[in-house]
């Protein structure tokens, strides 16, 4: 979905004299993950910010709050996907004391599908929209680079989710309860940070149901680890 | 009229002396010469009844609807002008269209209701433009909401209702609608409850040619706006004469 996030820029360390971090553009070249369960979702990713080799920031916030109880995943461009989110949190916001209720999953996609779309030539966000709302509980939207949006029982996303295609398939089972539905994540997650170079750093993982988020990090030492050869 | 607007009522963008907008309040007397709309919410849906009074009989049947679609999941009947009820119908498409365009799903009654009335409302503000002679229902039935009614009137006040009624007859159909226990009832025997009063209280003498029109939007169309079916309408309108001619059976 995103393996061309961390090739994206325009020079590479090798074949230039100046560090590749002077040019690059900063990236969440991340590991992001969504999973729906009954009641509620769960979402994770590493915290790993990104210019070329550099790590700008190793413990980034990549799930950002978009109402109390809808967030987004963000992977691509940190400036773009920040950007973009706070646009979506103002409209959102903005549509909720209009409506005089909490806004819908559904909505808060939409608009992001909406912005996606729309600047689809001059950005680069892959963006999960997860959250929960009284009408159809825990939802997982993913609106990928050309801006799509489409509902997903669960859903992995940036450079760091090629590596874990084959395990999150082999261990996605439909309907698992909300511990479950951590582990599994904290698993993928921890997998795709050993393999790929963009991303690493504390898993972070929140869980999201009527009662609102409830967040968790796992620090780096505290990863599950696993073959390394 | 119980009092004259001696000067006042030549604007609707200016009171008079003791508080009234003299304008608006002749919109609503243009809706009170129009035909009787009703529509009731019950427990599966909402149904929507219009007296519609024809004025010759060259005129084509169908034409100069009452009751429109204004999205998949909403209806609008209105009493009133007939030319300004067309406009406030595609004033609530655009509405409905923009907010699926913005929001991807569908408009909540709620929210188009109030973008519709703010619309009336600002049409009672200014010198330049006359007050809408209309009243409007609005209904909708979806799995989030259930089944949901407004009517809002030429001054741009707005309410939900459980049932509603405008036009000439509403005094009448009002004490008709506090009898009926609609919460209980399905829009199938509302159906039948709405040609009764309809029927009722048409006034045969003054108006001899009239069409009901008959919409409802509920669980059984999927949330669908829709007309009556033929067969469910035509039944409705023959136990409606029936019930008629029992009834002056009964007085004499």
């Amino acid at each position: 979905m995103a393996v061309n996030l961390i090739t994206n820029s325009n020079d590479t360390a090798f074949s230039d004299s100046s560090p590749d971090w002077l040019n690059s553009e900063v990236m969440t070249g991340t590991t992001i993950m969504a999973v729906e369960y009954d009641g509620g979702v769960v979402i994770g990713a590493d915290s790993r910010t990104t210019s070329g080799s550099y790590v700008v920031n190793r413990v980034t916030d990549k799930l950002t709050r978009i109402s109390d109880s809808i967030y987004c995943c963000r992977s691509g461009s940190a400036a773009d996907t920040q950007a973009i989110a706070d646009i979506v949190a103002y409209s959102l916001n903005f549509h909720k004391m209009e409506l005089d209720e909490e806004p819908l999953v559904e909505t808060a996609s939409s608009i992001f599908r909406d912005m996606c779309y729309r600047y689809r030539d001059s950005m680069v966000a892959g963006i999960i929209c997860a959250g929960w709302d009284c009408f159809k509980g825990g939802q997982v939207y993913v609106i990928p680079l050309g801006g799509m949006c489409v509902r997903r029982p669960f859903t992995i996303g940036g450079s760091g989710s090629t590596y874990i295609y084959g395990y999150c398939d082999a261990h996605y089972k439909p309907n698992m309860s909300k511990n479950e539905c951590l582990d599994f994540v904290k698993q993928a997650v921890a997998l795709a940070m050993s393999r790929d170079g963009s991303s690493g750093g504390v898993i972070r993982l929140a869980s999201i149901d009527k009662d609102g988020i409830n967040r968790t990090i796992i620090s780096g030492d505290k990863l599950p680890t696993f073959y390394d050869g | 009229m119980s009092s004259i607007g001696t000067g006042y009522d030549l604007s609707a963008s200016q009171f008079s002396p003791d508080g009234r907008v003299f304008q608006v309040e002749y919109a609503a007397k243009a809706v009170e010469s129009s035909g009787s709309i009703i529509a009731i919410r019950c427990k599966d849906g909402v149904v929507i009844g219009v007296e519609k009074i024809l004025s010759s009989r060259l005129h084509e049947k169908s034409s100069n609807q009452k009751i429109y679609n204004v999205d998949r999941h909403v209806g609008m009947g209105f009493a009133g002008i007939q030319a300004d009820g067309r406009k406030v119908v595609s004033i609530a498409r655009d509405e409905a269209s923009e907010y699926r365009q913005n929001y991807g799903s569908d408009v909540p009654l709620k929210q188009l209701v109030n973008r519709v009335a703010s619309y009336i409302h600002a049409y009672t503000l200014y010198s330049s433009v006359r007050p809408f002679g209309v009243s409007a229902v609005l209904a909708s039935y979806s799995e989030a909401y259930g089944p949901e009614l407004y009517m809002i009137e030429p001054s741009g006040l707005y309410w939900g209702y459980r049932a509603c009624a405008a036009g000439k007859a509403k005094q009448a159909v009002k004490t008709e609608l506090e009898k009926i226990k609609a919460n209980d009832m399905t829009c199938e025997e509302i159906v039948k409850e709405i040609a009764r009063i309809i029927y009722v209280v048409h006034d045969e003498i003054k108006d001899k040619l009239f069409e009901l029109e008959l919409s409802w939007v509920c669980k059984a169309t999927n949330g669908e706006h829709q007309l009556v079916p033929a067969d469910i309408a035509s039944e409705a309108i023959r136990l409606a004469k029936h019930a008629m001619e029992e009834d002056l059976d009964d007085d004499d």
